[in-house]
């Protein structure tokens, strides 16, 4: 062949079915004899249910049922591991956060259960809410992913306490929540015991084993549907309360049941980012070294669940730095249960240290970049292994080359254009990849195309089109040969498309199992035989990979204009440099960072969950009031990759992109707005009532 | 929403007589489809009038323009008479919404736009103006964007659109058409304040039908700008905006007419700092004196308290923009 299949730029194969709208997502399908579900969701955050009376709702037209405590299957709520979370699923009358479910409408149309469910009223005994950070019941969780919530290395109070130069600020991020363009949608279908889910999931076996054990079922008895998925960026990774309530709906009905939550409803029980108050030390020598890092997190979970933003991830795993100390402390609110959200810990994380870092470099008098380059770490700081690669130095060399940072005056508010004051400022992108046992089912026809098979989701990460491509360059076919199945329980077990991880994990098991078919091939002198050859392998992280830290890199420089009047901040560009291993698409990478640079530009201007301190009600579920960035919003974003194998990292010998965009993003633009004004905003997001004090 | 029934007139007369009881009018159906849904308005009967023939914009005999309740705002904020006559009004126009609204969105319908308080639009929170006498859960409440001017003990919503802050710099008049005939109505009576009986947000009576916006002939030499901030570039509703009309001969301002919007209950004229200006330099000492004026009785709630200064500053600007060079 004469171009390079691997990292070419190849259009998404579903890219004209989906701006078509030829392609279905969950909420699309419909099912022969298929009645409609919606949610009536609390409007109090504290509380019991004093009665419901559903009298009227149940006698509106076309209504099969409504489903309250009182007539609600029997059902197990509880969660099925750590990582799980606990469901309401109308077992009880508590009502612990706004929005929570508490009935379900079910009719034959979606009208006429959007009309019942407002019909159904629900009378409460109200008590007052907690929704603020600092009034929450305090506590350590037991772990913060298998790890100790509180954690030091060297002895980080003695070489803070030395240091010539000491800096301590708090740092503090909103709530934010997910909102991809696809609201959650499930279709629940009962065919005697066996049951048939449609749902707009990261993960399609979790859904599985979940309702499971809710149901008290064979997880061999379920099967689950993931289509297409319309974005999830970490909300679509739990099975959320209204997967069971379908299919809970769909037994009290004898029908299958589509529920499609609403917009405000996103805002309910679908998880969100929770809010952080970070408190950050750094000691250093005056040449900027860093002796000390201290770390200190508290963050939201909810009354009777535990989540735990790991903010810490980003401090602990970048800096050559001897002495460092962390604590993670959550606070109960009534809220809902907290979940991942892209980037989960680092792109908080990032937004405190990555602050941090640049008022040392101005209370140093070092350029923020050099400031980088002298705590550079050669190996993971904290375990001490080396990276599995880490080309770093060439994502700042590359980024500020293509921004002129060298060309910036370092003075704040020295540079001006027209009346807007101009400042720029970078901060570096970091975020652990993750790999999980995957299985894959490749088959070879006599015709020699390909059939790879794995049970992973599409969520617009380019899925359907980077794996042939991969599959096609081991096997040195054109990538057109190869078709990736997709999306649902029958296809082999895949982990969940969350946590940077799916590159790693399907793309490493497709590397093994096209290396294997190739064998097969050469075996047969390069022609498959007329039942052709199939290869099913799970492909399982060796123990050898342990021996490297695998994380993925980058630098983020943004330029933004203040006007010093009005407090109005115009990001006016952004480059960002990324070192992702072995990059499988350049154009679906390059999406991805894109992506993640406009929502560090929306997490550091815009987004902000904002509740009612009395009623504990989200004041803003809706994407008006709910702001994320407009086109007019976003400038010229330059990405480059700086591309090159990780041969420690997995057989695919990449690294996750996922989520290094917004990693660090959020704090560039933070401190391109301190080097305009000299006004540093420590409390995202960065409005203009905070520059005009 | 509830079930509600259709009707559609073709004509004011026909409109008119379709109309009674809790029956809304619709045309873009921007504010009102969208409040149907979130349960705010119920009405039982709905008339379209979107195809009456009252789209047209027209120069009238005293060279002022007349701007059909129908015209949408796109259409009007690219009229040629607009952009050249009124810069002010066609600003503000495509300062407002998405393009996408503002090809549905009306000039009559975005004179009765509703508040976006968000207590106002979620019916699980107390507000007198959706349901008089349940109380303000904005009071003390989540009121960052609500208003600083005009608000009374029962209610402290901003009025939300950009249109009626350029209309009423611009001192347009009103045409209403109703059961007792028609009538015309100064823009800056046509907004009530709150008070005690926040429901009511204009003089319309029931039945009445809002016809036409007619705006004065451009006063020769006039300038204008409408300048909004907001916590994003665009489809987003102004935290403080300033329309200005001005007329500065030698430096000196001989005649201004300033509204503003995001911080009142109504679009906000002050009569006393446009006289403050009057036939005084055209320097930031005197825009600052006017500010102070307008802001001198602002009331800030729990959370807004940064609007004072940020509409000084709007107001400020905005005068600026209009007065430099000339």
């Amino acid at each position: 062949m004469s171009q390079p299949v691997l990292g070419a730029p190849l259009d998404r194969v579903e890219g004209p079915g989906k701006v078509t709208g030829r392609i279905a997502y969950t909420a699309d399908n419909d099912i022969p004899g298929m009645v409609h579900a919606v949610v009536v969701e609390s409007t109090i955050a504290n509380g019991r249910i004093a009665a419901i009376d559903e009298s009227a709702a149940r006698s509106a037209p076309g209504v099969i049922a409504i489903m309250t405590p009182r007539n609600a299957p029997r059902v197990d709520a509880r969660k099925v591991d750590a990582n799980d979370s606990l469901l309401f699923l109308l077992q009880g009358d508590a009502v612990e956060f706004d929005r929570q479910p508490v009935a379900v409408a079910i009719a034959e149309t979606f009208e006429q259960a959007t009309y019942a469910a407002r019909l159904v009223r629900v009378r409460y005994d109200v008590r007052p809410p907690t929704t603020a950070l600092a009034s929450g019941e305090r506590f350590l969780p037991d772990q913060i992913f298998g790890k100790p919530a509180q954690h030091k290395r060297g002895m980080p109070e003695d070489a803070f306490a030395r240091a010539a130069v000491t800096l301590k600020q708090t740092y503090r991020t909103p709530t934010e929540h997910h909102n991809p363009m696809e609201t959650h949608a499930t279709i629940a279908q009962w065919t005697g015991d066996r049951l048939t889910i449609y749902d707009a999931t990261q993960w399609v076996f979790g859904v599985q084993h979940r309702l499971a054990a809710t149901f008290g079922i064979d997880p061999k008895a379920i099967r689950v549907v993931a289509p297409f998925v319309g974005g999830a960026f970490g909300c679509k990774g739990q099975t959320w309360s209204h997967v069971p309530l379908a299919a809970m709906a769909a037994r009290l009905a004898g029908r299958p049941v589509k529920l499609v939550v609403t917009r405000p409803q996103m805002f309910g029980w679908v998880g969100h980012r929770p809010q952080t108050e970070q408190v950050v030390g750094l000691g250093a020598a005056r040449d900027g070294t860093l002796a000390a890092v201290t770390h200190d997190v508290l963050s939201e979970t909810s009354m009777s669940d535990e989540f735990v933003e790991p903010s810490v991830v980003f401090s602990r795993d970048l800096y050559a730095v001897p002495n460092y100390a962390m604590s993670d402390t959550l606070s109960r609110l009534n809220i809902s249960k907290p979940t991942y959200q892209r980037g989960p810990g680092e792109s908080t994380g990032s937004f405190a240290m990555e602050s941090a870092m640049d008022e040392l470099s101005y209370a140093l008098g070092i350029d923020p970049l050099e400031l980088r380059l002298r705590n550079y770490s050669a190996n993971d700081p904290d375990s001490g292994k080396p990276y599995s690669s880490k080309r770093l130095r060439e994502c700042y060399a590359a980024a500020a080359a293509q921004f002129g940072w060298s060309a910036r005056n370092p003075k704040v508010r020295s540079t001006s254009r027209g009346r807007m004051l101009v400042g720029s400022g970078m901060a570096t992108a970091s975020r652990a990849t993750h790999r999980s046992p995957c299985t894959v089912r490749m088959r070879m026809n006599a015709d020699g195309n390909v059939l790879v098979q794995c049970g992973t989701i599409e969520q617009g990460t380019g899925t359907p089109t980077v794996y042939p491509q991969l599959a096609a360059e081991i096997l040195e076919i054109p990538p057109e040969r190869v078709r990736f199945e997709f999306g649902n329980t029958d296809l082999p077990a895949a982990p969940i498309a969350a946590g940077s991880q799916t590159s790693g994990s399907v793309g490493s098991a497709v590397v093994v199992a096209a290396r294997r078919m190739r064998e097969l091939l050469v075996s047969h002198d390069g022609k498959p035989p007329a039942d052709g050859f199939e290869v099913e392998l799970e492909d399982s992280p060796p123990p050898e990979e342990a021996e490297h830290a695998t994380q993925a890199f980058g630098a983020h420089f943004a330029e933004v204009e203040v006007d010093p009047d009005l407090g109005t901040v115009r990001v006016t560009r952004f480059v960002g440099a990324f070192d992702g291993g072995r990059i499988l698409n350049a154009k679906t990478a390059r999406s991805q960072m894109l992506g993640g640079i406009v929502w560090g530009i929306s997490m550091a201007l815009f987004e902000d969950t904002r509740y009612d301190a009395r009623s504990g009600r989200i004041m803003n579920a809706n994407l008006s009031e709910y702001l994320v960035p407009t086109n007019a919003d976003i400038p010229d974003v330059e990405v480059i990759l700086i591309a090159g194998d990780d041969p420690f990292a997995n057989p695919a010998g990449a690294k996750g992109i996922g989520e290094v965009g917004i990693c660090g993003s959020a704090a560039a633009v933070a401190n391109a707005v301190y080097h305009a004004t000299g006004i540093r905003i420590r409390d995202l997001p960065i409005t203009p009532d905070k520059l005009i004090r | 929403m509830n079930a509600f029934a259709f009707t559609r007139a073709d004509s004011v007369a026909g409109a008119l007589r379709a109309a009674g009881g809790d029956a809304k009018f619709v045309a873009g159906g921007t504010t009102l489809v969208d409040l149907m849904k979130l349960g705010v308005e119920n009405p039982t009967t709905v008339i379209d009038i979107s195809r009456m023939p009252l789209a047209g914009v027209s120069r009238m005999p005293d060279n002022g323009l007349q701007i059909g309740a129908l015209a949408r705002n796109a259409d009007v904020a690219h009229h040629p008479d607009v952009v050249n006559g009124y810069p002010v009004l066609s600003q503000a126009l495509l300062a407002g919404a998405s393009a996408q609204l503002r090809n549905m969105a009306t000039t009559g319908g975005n004179l009765l736009q509703r508040t976006r308080c968000v207590a106002f639009r979620d019916t699980a929170m107390a507000c007198n103006k959706r349901s008089p006498g349940s109380g303000c859960a904005a009071i003390g409440g989540f009121n960052r964007n609500l208003a600083i001017l005009g608000t009374s003990d029962r209610c402290i919503a901003s009025h939300p659109s950009d249109q009626n802050v350029a209309l009423t710099a611009l001192e347009a008049t009103v045409q209403i058409s109703g059961p007792k005939g028609e009538r015309s109505v100064p823009i800056g009576d046509f907004y009530l304040l709150p008070g005690d009986t926040p429901e009511r947000e204009t003089v319309l009576e029931p039945g009445e039908l809002v016809t036409s916006v007619t705006v004065p002939p451009p006063a020769p030499g006039a300038k204008s700008a409408y300048l909004k901030l907001r916590d994003r570039a665009s489809y987003e509703f102004a935290l403080a905006s300033a329309a200005v009309v001005a007329i500065v001969r030698g430096g000196t301002i001989e005649r201004v007419r300033i509204a503003m919007g995001g911080i009142g209950t109504k679009p906000w004229r002050n009569l006393e700092a446009e006289a403050a200006l009057h036939g005084k330099p055209a320097t930031a000492e005197q825009f600052a004196k006017a500010a102070q004026i307008v802001l001198s009785d602002a009331k800030p709630q729990s959370q807004n308290g940064f609007k004072v200064e940020l509409a000084k500053r709007c107001l400020i600007a905005a005068l600026t923009t209009v007065t430099q060079g000339a």
